[in-house]
């Protein structure tokens, strides 16, 4: 069984494939945070879900993705995943 | 200056459609075009179905060194252009030249080139860094694609205003509302306009790929498009062009033409919303539409037909579904609206001017061609989307619509002129 | 009537309009080596390059994963004519403001990355940002969802003479109706591939000094350099800017569009057609002209043509004649735009700008061409032309809001 994400490793994988090292960064916990608000849309989102499976072998289906909200529940899907 | 415009010529290759005659027929017929990739070895990409057209550019006309030079999209282009010409039965050396202009859309131009020629500069993909001894005379050409209607400019002879249109899959309905933009301010008396794109290479299926955009019906190529209905799931990826020849009312007139269609209206807005989201109320696509009738001097109720974008995404079905109730209103539910992507697929920056194409044979066989595949329609999607069958119908008004990336969202409104209810 | 109220400038020799007009006046040049990566072998190793923009100064961090080089030079360059225009988007309808870019070779940079990220790991490494990073339409639809606007807007490309056709879109869309238009071009193509797919147009000068390279109208002329940049201009019916009190540099006047005929014909070139053109669309004579901000290609051929069609328009020495552009290289689409800046602060200033690094000019071209050092005098009126590749040929009247129709 492979070690489960921290909020700080998705977080970190959101900038890197959506941008934000700006004023409007994630910072603290964002697990409560929604998307929407940290500026982060579906196509954010695809692209960080094609890096969870091309890097670390978790495979985290369209509608799944679709339906997150927040990090937080994002992040419990991943870990779900890696854990199975 | 107060002057109408009107299309007396065409030039359409389309998936499994060379040229005019062809094309309604498949249309007529219901027939689709798409099938399992033939150019590359689709297998490793997660959409695997396209519309390919079957294109012999020698057989075509084109010589060997225009078939050297010029691109795949840009061949289509010229060899439509010159049907376009024909068709109009215009004789080119009536014409002054400085009046004669061109106006052609594209969205990725020459992207098949491009492709080819990275693979050979880059070693297959292994150098970053090019080798400058395999550089091709005419990479500058698929670099910079102005070069399409360039070319279509040397074959009629135009030495008026010309441009390339392209803004991404409303290229080939803004390109042609350029055209007749033209012609009415008096910068121009005959335009060459339209739009051409050959997107299946392996990049471009990648990036729609990425984004999750085209179907992954890749067991049944034939089923796979299928605009509003409830089990549709992205695009089918499609190439094809238009051209057509666009000339001041009186003119044709005076020539004794045969009209098409006048182009009535024609407006573009942007969502400013989303790269390549769209929100589900339609507002954008629905003051594009308004604006367009009002300039054709048209309210809703003269609408007869509505060639919808269609594309077969979720998102685009129902935002253009909401588009057409806010701007016709409840006679959105009495006017026929079909997709022909659900035959000839998606060709990006060409379909707007493929579709135009369409919409001017639905007024000349008062037929309205049917959106194939359609079973059961999104219970949102709640139109008349004319499912299978062509459906005889009196269309004299026209509104076809585009809607892209970068939020383009575009409204052309075609009309029968008066008197002019047979062919000659 | 159309009036130009803000200026963006993102140039080789400069960012932003004071730096790049200070730079344009005292001969700074933005000409430089290609070191972005190992051009050995490379045919052309000099090109105009902004090398002090940092992106991420200027954008959100949002937008950086998503774009190519041109299109931050843009959407900055559209930033920065905005807020000199004074221009408060959200005091403005939606749908009366728009845009309208010319670029000519799209994301280029982006786009070889993903390329090589196809070949070389697959495609499931492609970007989901590639779709709408490489096409020629980006620029305006970022900057019509960065600025909210939502009016008639496109995207037109003509190679280096898309900067004048795209104001000529703006001002066309003004004339139907629309209040503001934000409109000019942008263009970058730099990375390895792009850098050399320039040279393959053949008109690229091979020389390795950087001060004698691009040297147009000049005996020794041998080709032209390529430069990245952007010149978005903020483009506003006079009303419009009249009723939110807002500074105008000048009217765009007149513009006009033409097509030489096809390689081999006999008839003549259609730049001189698009100057009078431009002229009669501005209601003027070319003795009203007090610049001519020239195309400029750099080749002997091309020069003779663009020469003897202003003499033909002119007389001989008939007007000052001038190319700044042989500080930047050509800028593509930001190419004509830039000069159409020249030519409004040529306006503003009384001064009209040397043409760098051309020396002696051949006796028969006929040109009072401004060599050595900026010409005093009072500019009313300037005539912008460029050409684009191929055969296109635009012309842009720029006048004076006190000659101004």
């Amino acid at each position: 069984m492979s070690r489960t994400m921290t909020i700080d490793e998705l977080r970190d994988l959101l900038v890197e494939c959506a941008g934000g090292d700006d004023a409007a960064a994630p910072a603290g916990d964002i697990s409560n945070v929604p998307f929407e608000d940290l500026g982060y849309d579906s196509l954010a989102l695809i692209e960080t879900a094609t890096r969870l499976k091309l890097e670390r072998g978790v495979v985290v289906p369209d509608e799944v993705i679709a339906q997150a909200r927040t990090a937080g529940e994002l992040l419990a899907e991943i870990n779900e995943r890696i854990a199975a | 200056m107060n002057r109408r415009v009107v299309i007396t010529g065409m030039g359409v290759r389309a998936p499994r459609a060379r040229g005019r005659d062809a094309f309604w027929e498949l249309l007529s017929a219901g027939r689709t075009a798409t099938r399992r990739i033939s150019f590359f070895d689709p297998s490793p990409y997660r959409s695997q179905v396209a519309a390919e057209v079957d294109f012999d550019a020698a057989a075509e006309g084109l010589r060997p060194a225009e078939i050297r030079r010029m691109d795949r999209a840009t061949q289509f282009a010229v060899v439509c252009a010159r049907d376009a010409v024909a068709d109009s039965g215009l004789d080119l050396a009536t014409v002054d030249p400085h009046r004669m202009g061109v106006s052609l859309g594209s969205a990725v131009a020459a992207a098949t080139s491009l492709e080819r020629e990275y693979l050979v500069l880059s070693d297959s993909g292994r150098r970053w860094v090019m080798s400058p001894d395999q550089l091709s005379p005419h990479m500058f050409d698929y670099m910079i694609p102005s070069v399409m209607p360039a070319e279509i400019a040397w074959t009629v002879g135009a030495e008026g205003p010309v441009a390339m249109v392209s803004d991404g899959c409303t290229s080939g309905l803004d390109s042609v509302g350029h055209a007749v933009a033209l012609i009415r301010e008096g910068s121009a008396d005959v335009m060459l306009a339209g739009a051409s794109d050959t997107p299946i290479t392996p990049i471009v299926v990648a990036c729609f790929d990425a984004i999750k955009a085209t179907t992954t019906y890749n067991d049944d190529p034939a089923h796979a498009s299928r605009p509003f209905d409830a089990t549709r799931n992205g695009f089918v990826l499609a190439e094809g062009a238009a051209v057509f020849l666009l000339e001041e009312l009186d003119a044709a007139r005076r020539r004794g033409a045969r009209i098409y269609a006048e182009v009535g209206g024609f407006a573009n807005r942007c969502n400013a919303y989303h790269m390549t989201g769209l929100k589900a109320d339609g507002r954008e696509m629905a003051e594009a539409i308004r604006a367009a009738l009002d300039e054709a001097r048209l309210d809703a109720t003269a609408v007869d037909y509505v060639n919808a974008h269609g594309s077969g995404t979720k998102q685009n079905d129902r935002h253009e579904t909401a588009a057409f109730r806010r701007s016709l209103g409840d006679h959105a539910y009495q006017t026929p609206v079909s997709s022909i992507k659900s035959m000839v697929g998606h060709s990006l920056g060409a379909i707007g001017s493929v579709e135009i194409a369409a919409s001017l044979l639905a007024i000349e066989h008062q037929t309205v061609p049917p959106t194939a595949n359609l079973e059961v329609a999104d219970p949102e999607c709640d139109l008349d989307y004319v499912p299978k069958q062509a459906r005889e119908h009196r269309i004299d008004t026209v509104v076809t619509v585009g809607s892209g990336f970068g939020g383009f969202q575009s409204a052309m409104v075609l009309t029968r002129p008066r008197g002019q209810g047979e062919r000659p | 009537m159309t009036v130009i109220t803000g200026l963006g400038i993102i140039a080789p020799n400069g960012l932003g309009t004071e730096r790049y007009w200070d730079a344009t006046l005292s001969g700074r040049s933005g000409i430089g080596e290609l070191d972005r990566f190992d051009t050995t072998g490379y045919p052309s190793r000099l090109a105009g390059l902004v090398r002090d923009f940092d992106a991420a100064q200027y954008l959100p961090g949002r937008l950086l994963p998503q774009t190519d080089i041109c299109t931050r030079l843009a959407l900055t360059a559209a930033g920065w004519a905005i807020e000199d225009a004074g221009l408060d988007t959200a005091a403005v309808r939606d749908y009366d403001m728009s845009v309208v870019t010319a670029n000519a070779s799209g994301g280029f940079e982006f786009t070889h990355r993903e390329f090589r990220k196809l070949w070389t790991r697959g495609p499931e490494h492609v970007s989901v940002y590639e779709s709408f990073a490489w096409f020629y339409a980006v620029n305006t639809g970022q900057i019509s969802i960065r600025h909210g606007m939502r009016g008639p807007s496109c995207a037109l490309v003509t190679e280096q003479a898309g900067g004048l056709d795209a104001l000529g879109q703006a001002r066309r869309t003004i004339r139907a109706g629309t209040r503001v238009v934000v409109g000019g071009g942008a263009d970058s193509a730099f990375d390895p591939w792009g850098a050399l797919s320039q040279t393959a147009g053949g008109r690229v000068s091979a020389d390795p000094d950087p001060a004698t390279a691009y040297r147009p109208f000049d005996t020794r002329a041998a080709g032209y350099l390529p430069g990245e940049g952007s010149a978005i201009l903020v483009l506003e019916a006079t009303e419009s800017a009249r009723a939110r009190g807002a500074r105008a540099y000048g009217e765009l006047a007149g513009y006009a569009a033409t097509f030489d005929p096809a390689p081999g014909s006999d008839r003549p070139p259609g730049l001189g057609r698009a100057a009078s053109l431009a002229l009669a669309d501005a209601g003027i004579t070319p003795a009203e002209v007090d610049v001519v901000f020239a195309d400029a290609a750099g080749l002997p051929e091309l020069d003779r043509s663009e020469a003897l069609a202003l003499r033909e328009l002119f007389g001989a020495g008939g007007v000052p004649v001038t190319a700044p552009k042989s500080l930047t290289g050509r800028v593509f689409s930001g190419g004509g735009t830039l000069d159409v800046v020249c030519a409004l602060m040529s306006i503003r200033d009384g001064v009209i700008p040397p043409t760098f690094g051309t020396r002696s000019v051949p006796a028969e071209y006929g040109l009072d061409l401004v060599l050595g050092t900026a010409r005093q005098t009072r500019v009313d009126t300037a005539l912008v032309l460029a050409r684009g590749r191929w055969g296109f040929n635009a012309a842009v009247v720029i006048r004076s809001v006190e000659k101004g129709s």
